[in-house]
């Protein structure tokens, strides 16, 4: 067996087996999200909720699953064919593909790789072209409009992102997001960098285009947005694909904030229950905050939105990462220092 | 043998690409095998060991430059079959320039010569014993570090004069001044009311009744209909 793993075809059945391990618990994951978000706004506006399909609605995803799968695949005339399918494919494809560095417990990631949280800020940042593509190959008014708000929005929203990791790495002092977990052993970063946390939770809502900051599929004005013209299971990649970025983001803030697998007191009650669960605990807190600032705000204007990332959150993060760089050097906390 | 295979690979695909960007008939498509030449370069990039350098490209070209890039040739309103028309006419000046610019590059190829200990430093990124990232930190912000300020202030120098050339104080447009809005006081209040009592219960009445002449004002019926205040708005 060791050796049969050691040769390229071992590796590649390995590498494989390890990709199915978390690529199925992910799928099963989105779709469940969809039910706890349907399940969640209902609570919350005193509804009850999908509760036919199944004990408490609980098959009602695959119930939709299968509704999409049947419904004809409408391809508008005008439309660039190729970018129009290959747009929910990109998108659907860079969620996925994020969740190759991601550690779910010490040593449990697929590519322990030295430049984990750049190759996460980089998937995170090409999202942008599958809303991008749809809406310039759509041929369509509303989703070009929808498609243009979305580039500027993330765009924007990705340079404050971009600080609140770097002052995160200065108190790591390295690129590895097992690292940056293990650098939290003592202390989660929640508590030194509390601002750091919000600014990088609403910039999370803002890069996956959720409420408030869902403008680029606002339908009071846009009808659908990016999405207007899309149908039948190439809707259902750009769908799955925008839960599937929010469980991204969640991991994410789980491993740059709330310390990972980490438990939240290294005494008994908790330590019994492994890391893995408390990496999922964490990431389904995040995701019913995502929900519930739903159920909560109503949207954002665009202008508000472009202010509050370039004229609040930039400086805001700009001079935080400052202070950081500056408390740390001084008290000597620098990590590696010599 | 599987790397050489992937460079052969990256390296057909990125030139196939940077091919297409110039000959591709819609600009928007141009844009897309750009991204797709720098994703290649990228891939380059990783098989040298560079994985920093690879993924700064991502993030800087591809995530943040070409998606301007691509917002701008998207709203570009230029008929691009008009701009091609003349390349009959055009190509033989073109192609002139293009042999002596070939003839220069050949001639200086054929001069070339590789210092001494090049060999050693070719596909070797890094000092042994540190990662590419802290290497490169290390030269940018510890050894350079004063070039490294001075080019980020031309930068800037830069920006500031392209936002001061562009930027025109318009009285003609609306703007919303927050601050200002928060700060004013009088004729908006903030008013709690107990949970369920609804507005009747601190003296506002929704819709306002005007009482008809000469007779006296009626009194909202409450008892039981608690509930019903909060749709009183809709009537």
């Amino acid at each position: 067996m060791e050796a049969f793993l050691a040769t390229p075809v071992g590796v590649l059945a390995l590498t494989v087996a390890q990709a199915m391990a978390l690529l199925v618990p992910l799928l099963i994951g989105v779709a469940y999200l969809t039910w706890a978000e349907r399940k969640v706004l209902a609570a919350m506006q005193l509804r009850k909720g999908p509760n036919v399909v199944g004990p408490f609605g609980l098959l009602q995803p695959f119930a939709d699953a299968i509704k999409m799968l049947m419904k004809e695949t409408i391809i508008p005339a005008g439309a660039s064919r190729v970018l129009f399918i290959l747009a929910p494919m990109i998108t659907f494809m860079l969620a996925m593909l994020a969740w190759a560095v991601i550690p779910v417990n010490d040593g449990w990631a697929i590519a322990d790789i030295n430049v984990g949280i750049l190759y996460l800020f980089a998937i995170s940042s090409l999202g942008v072209y599958g809303i991008i593509i749809a809406g310039w190959a759509s041929n369509s008014k509303y989703a070009f409009l929808g498609a243009l708000r979305s580039a500027a929005q993330m765009v924007s929203y990705e340079v404050s992102m971009g600080f609140v990791i770097v002052t995160v790495l200065l108190c790591v002092g390295s690129l590895n997001l097992t690292e940056i977990v293990r650098a939290q052993a003592d202390m989660w970063f929640i508590i030194p960098l509390f601002p750091m946390f919000v600014i990088m939770f609403i910039s999370a809502l803002a890069e996956t285009n959720r409420a408030p900051f869902d403008l680029p599929e606002g339908e009071s004005e846009l009808v659908a947005g990016f999405f207007v013209e899309y149908s039948s299971m190439s809707f259902a990649l750009f769908f799955l694909g925008e839960y599937a970025n929010m469980i991204l983001m969640s991991a994410l803030i789980t491993i740059l904030f709330l310390g990972g697998w980490y438990a939240p007191f290294d005494i008994a009650p908790f330590t019994w229950i492994p890391g893995p669960m408390w990496f999922v605990f964490k990431i389904c807190f995040c995701l019913f905050v995502f929900i519930w600032v739903r159920a909560t705000f109503p949207r954002y204007r665009y202008d508000q939105l472009m202010r509050l990332g370039w004229k609040v959150f930039l400086p805001f993060s700009l001079v935080w990462l400052v202070i950081t760089a500056a408390a740390l050097k001084l008290f000597g906390w620098l990590p590696g220092a010599v | 043998m599987i790397a050489a295979a992937a460079f052969y690979l990256f390296a057909a695909v990125l030139i196939a690409a940077a091919v297409m960007v110039v000959t591709s008939r819609n600009p928007v498509h141009s844009v897309l095998f750009l991204i797709l030449a720098f994703f290649n370069a990228a891939a380059l990039f990783l098989l040298a060991g560079a994985e920093f350098l690879a993924m700064i490209l991502v993030i800087v070209y591809v995530g943040a430059v070409a998606v301007l890039f691509l917002f701008v040739v998207m709203m570009l309103d230029v008929d691009f079959a008009k701009l091609r028309e003349g390349f009959q006419r055009y190509a033989p000046v073109g192609g002139v320039v293009g042999a002596i610019l070939l003839l220069e590059l050949l001639l200086v190829f054929g001069t070339w010569q590789f210092a001494s200990d090049a060999a050693g430093f070719r596909l070797n990124p890094a000092p042994a014993g540190v990662d590419n990232t802290r290497a490169l930190g290390r030269i940018l912000y510890t050894d350079f570090v004063w070039l490294f300020q001075l080019s980020g202030l031309i930068l800037l120098v830069a920006m500031i004069g392209a936002i001061v050339l562009t930027l025109r104080g318009k009285t003609s447009t609306k703007r919303q001044d927050i601050a200002k809005q928060v700060a004013r006081s009088g004729s908006v209040n903030l008013r709690q009311p107990a949970l369920g009592a609804g507005l009747g219960a601190i003296g506002i009445e929704r819709p306002p009744v005007e009482p008809p002449p000469g007779e006296k004002p009626r009194q909202v019926e409450h008892a039981g209909h608690g509930h019903d205040h909060g749709h009183g708005g809709h009537h």
